[in-house]
């Protein structure tokens, strides 16, 4: 196991070296360099914030120097300060020569970003196992057309559509669901259980449209892979030796079926992460996806590389993780037979 | 392709996708008024003979703008597919056929790729650029290769080592030769559903990115932007919201099911079942 930790944990080294050049090749995309593109879509950007940004990213300097300060930006996490919300502090908190600490803005944001998706991820796996299971038990019936009609339906309605949809049906009309932001007004007043209960009415929204895409993706997935694994000879040699059929399901099959599923809640974490541009953007929700898009608005560039690197080591320390519990549930994997 | 039609879920989506590009192709003869001509005499006017889908804020004829709007769409999904699936086939079929250094090269390019939040690539490069029509196709393009390089590799080395491609190799055909020949035709299928997959998804970034104010700029119609300008007036004229919505959902629903029925059919593992 420990073998096979260290392998995967160097196999990150590249991926890391390749994510730094991709965020340092965007750096240069713009014609000119990026302080003539700040001063075109800013009519308000200064010469003094032009020169900030030029010293920011040392952009006098050559080339190569310029990459390498970047590498050791990245590798420090500090990511300087923005320059629309008076001079914050992009990663992480600092502390002034009095004492006054400012906090960070991703390290605001990012944990109303991972609530947000580990509620979503609690509301797949609640939802989608079952779907998935009765999906393919029932192959070809009228609940597996249903399901069926619900997963495609699911993966082509636009979010930011049903959002609004739901917004305005719920929040609007029928005022059952506040339609923005984490607290009603008043919200400081009121003991930790209502408050609790406060935050989470908000969030219901939210969690739904981040997490429906992923639902549909996750039970179309149980449903294939439960009908692959029901085929399998040892599915039959369990019938055949007089298992209750309540066993071969849930004891044999579904095991099986399940396991591949840790891999595929690794690689949604980008597109959970990405995805939280327009929930949060729509609600109104101080998250990671806020803080990103009124970055892209306002062309404040220390905040969205910051953003942009943070969100890429988030999803490498996903597949890690996504890739040790496999290792950890599949003894084939961590002895290598599956390499 | 019979095999695909017999699929009623296939077909279905083959009638959507059909009739839209046909309704997008005959925009101009078909619409009743001009896409951007303002009318301050039918402001928010609901839907009715006279305007199908009701007008909007401008009092522009909303089923005009869904018209041209599709057009947009559309173009922006073949033409960001086409980007993606460019680079998906020479990429891939580089790494396929000649394996080694090159392979691992390509596959760890496309492991960074897909470790970095698409959406968030692709609002970020907007930042640096402007948001134009052109630059979104792009960017979608360059920024969703990484499956179809995948899939091209992956069918490349299941074949590379096939009889017929040995012995076209034996009789003397030179590489190019074995991939325009022997390798990409047969790798064909797979590349045009996840193709056809793209466009589905190409339409619902496009449409969220005009939705967010950084996709296809005012006054140029899309369906993402007259959903905007919906969530304006969202309380007075539901019109404004529900149609394009609508519009998005049936087009990227058309793709999924003939994708999904084309790779059915000619995949002997789920035909089986």
């Amino acid at each position: 196991m420990l073998k096979y930790l260290l392998k995967r944990f160097f196999w990150m080294i590249p991926l890391i070296i390749g994510i730094s050049l991709i965020s340092f090749l965007i750096m240069h995309l713009a014609p000119g360099d990026i302080t003539t593109s700040e001063a075109s879509f800013n009519p308000k950007a200064s010469e003094e914030s032009r020169q900030k940004l030029r010293e920011l990213y040392s952009l006098d300097k050559p080339v190569i120097v310029q990459y390498g300060l970047w590498v050791k930006r990245m590798a420090t996490l500090d990511f300087g300060t923005s320059f629309a919300s008076h001079q914050r502090p992009v990663f992480w908190q600092t502390k002034d020569k009095d004492g006054n600490i400012t906090l960070g803005m991703i390290q605001e944001a990012l944990p109303i970003t991972l609530l947000i998706n580990v509620l979503s991820l609690i509301l797949i796996i609640a939802v989608a196992l079952p779907l998935g299971v009765i999906s393919a038990l029932k192959q070809n019936q009228l609940a597996d057309r249903g399901i069926t009609l619900f997963v495609f339906i699911s993966f082509a309605i636009p979010g930011f559509w049903l959002a609004l949809m739901l917004m305005y049906w719920t929040g609007v009309q029928h005022a059952w669901l506040p339609i923005s932001g984490l607290e009603s007004m008043g919200h400081e007043h009121l003991t930790w259980f209502y408050r609790t209960i406060d935050t989470l009415k908000h969030l219901v929204l939210p969690v739904f449209i981040s997490g429906l895409t992923g639902l549909a993706g996750i039970s179309l997935f149980v449903r294939n892979g439960m009908l692959e694994v029901l085929h399998q000879d040892y599915i039959t040699t369990a019938r055949a030796k007089g298992l209750k059929e309540n066993r071969v399901v849930y004891g044999h099959a579904l095991r099986n079926a399940l396991l591949p599923l840790i891999t595929i809640f690794g690689l949604s974490i980008p597109g959970l992460i990405g995805g939280s541009v327009i929930a949060e953007s729509i609600f109104a929700i101080p998250g990671m996806g806020k803080l990103f898009y009124d970055a892209v608005l306002m062309r404040d560039f220390p905040v969205i590389m910051g953003i942009l690197t943070i969100g890429s080591v988030l999803t490498l320390i996903g597949n890690l993780l996504a890739d040790l519990s496999y290792a950890w549930a599949d003894p084939r994997v961590r002895r290598g037979v599956m390499q | 392709m019979n095999k695909v039609l017999h699929n009623p879920l296939a077909l279905i989506g083959f009638v959507i996708i059909a009739g839209i590009l046909f309704l997008a192709l005959i925009a101009p003869l078909i619409a009743p008024y001009d896409p951007d001509a303002i009318n301050v005499k039918a402001i928010l006017l609901s839907p009715s003979a006279n305007h199908l889908m009701g007008t909007d804020g401008l009092g522009r004829d909303v089923f005009t703008r869904m018209l041209y709007g599709s057009r947009i769409s559309l173009m922006v999904g073949f033409v960001a597919v086409g980007i993606a699936t460019a680079i998906g086939i020479i990429l891939g079929a580089i790494a396929g056929f000649y394996r080694g250094w090159v392979d691992t090269v390509i596959m760890r390019v496309v492991d960074v790729m897909l470790s970095i939040p698409t959406f968030f690539l692709i609002l970020a490069v907007i930042a640096f650029l402007t948001p134009s029509i052109w630059n979104i196709m792009i960017v979608i393009g360059l920024t969703s290769w990484m499956g179809v390089t995948r899939l091209v590799r992956a069918e490349f080395l299941s074949l590379r080592n096939r009889e017929f491609v040995l012995a076209a190799q034996a009789l003397g055909a030179k590489d190019a030769r074995l991939i325009f020949t022997h390798l990409l035709p047969n790798s064909l299928t797979p590349i045009i559903v996840s193709s056809i997959l793209g466009i589905a998804s190409a339409v619902l970034v496009e449409s969220g990115l005009s939705f967010l104010g950084l996709g296809v700029q005012a006054p140029q119609a899309s369906w993402g932007n007259i959903l905007t300008d919906g969530k304006e007036y969202i309380q007075f004229a539901w019109w404004l919201s529900l149609f394009p919505g609508l519009a998005i959902l049936i087009t990227v629903l058309g793709y999924n099911l003939f994708g999904d029925g084309l790779r059915d059919a000619y995949n002997p593992r789920t035909s089986q079942h």
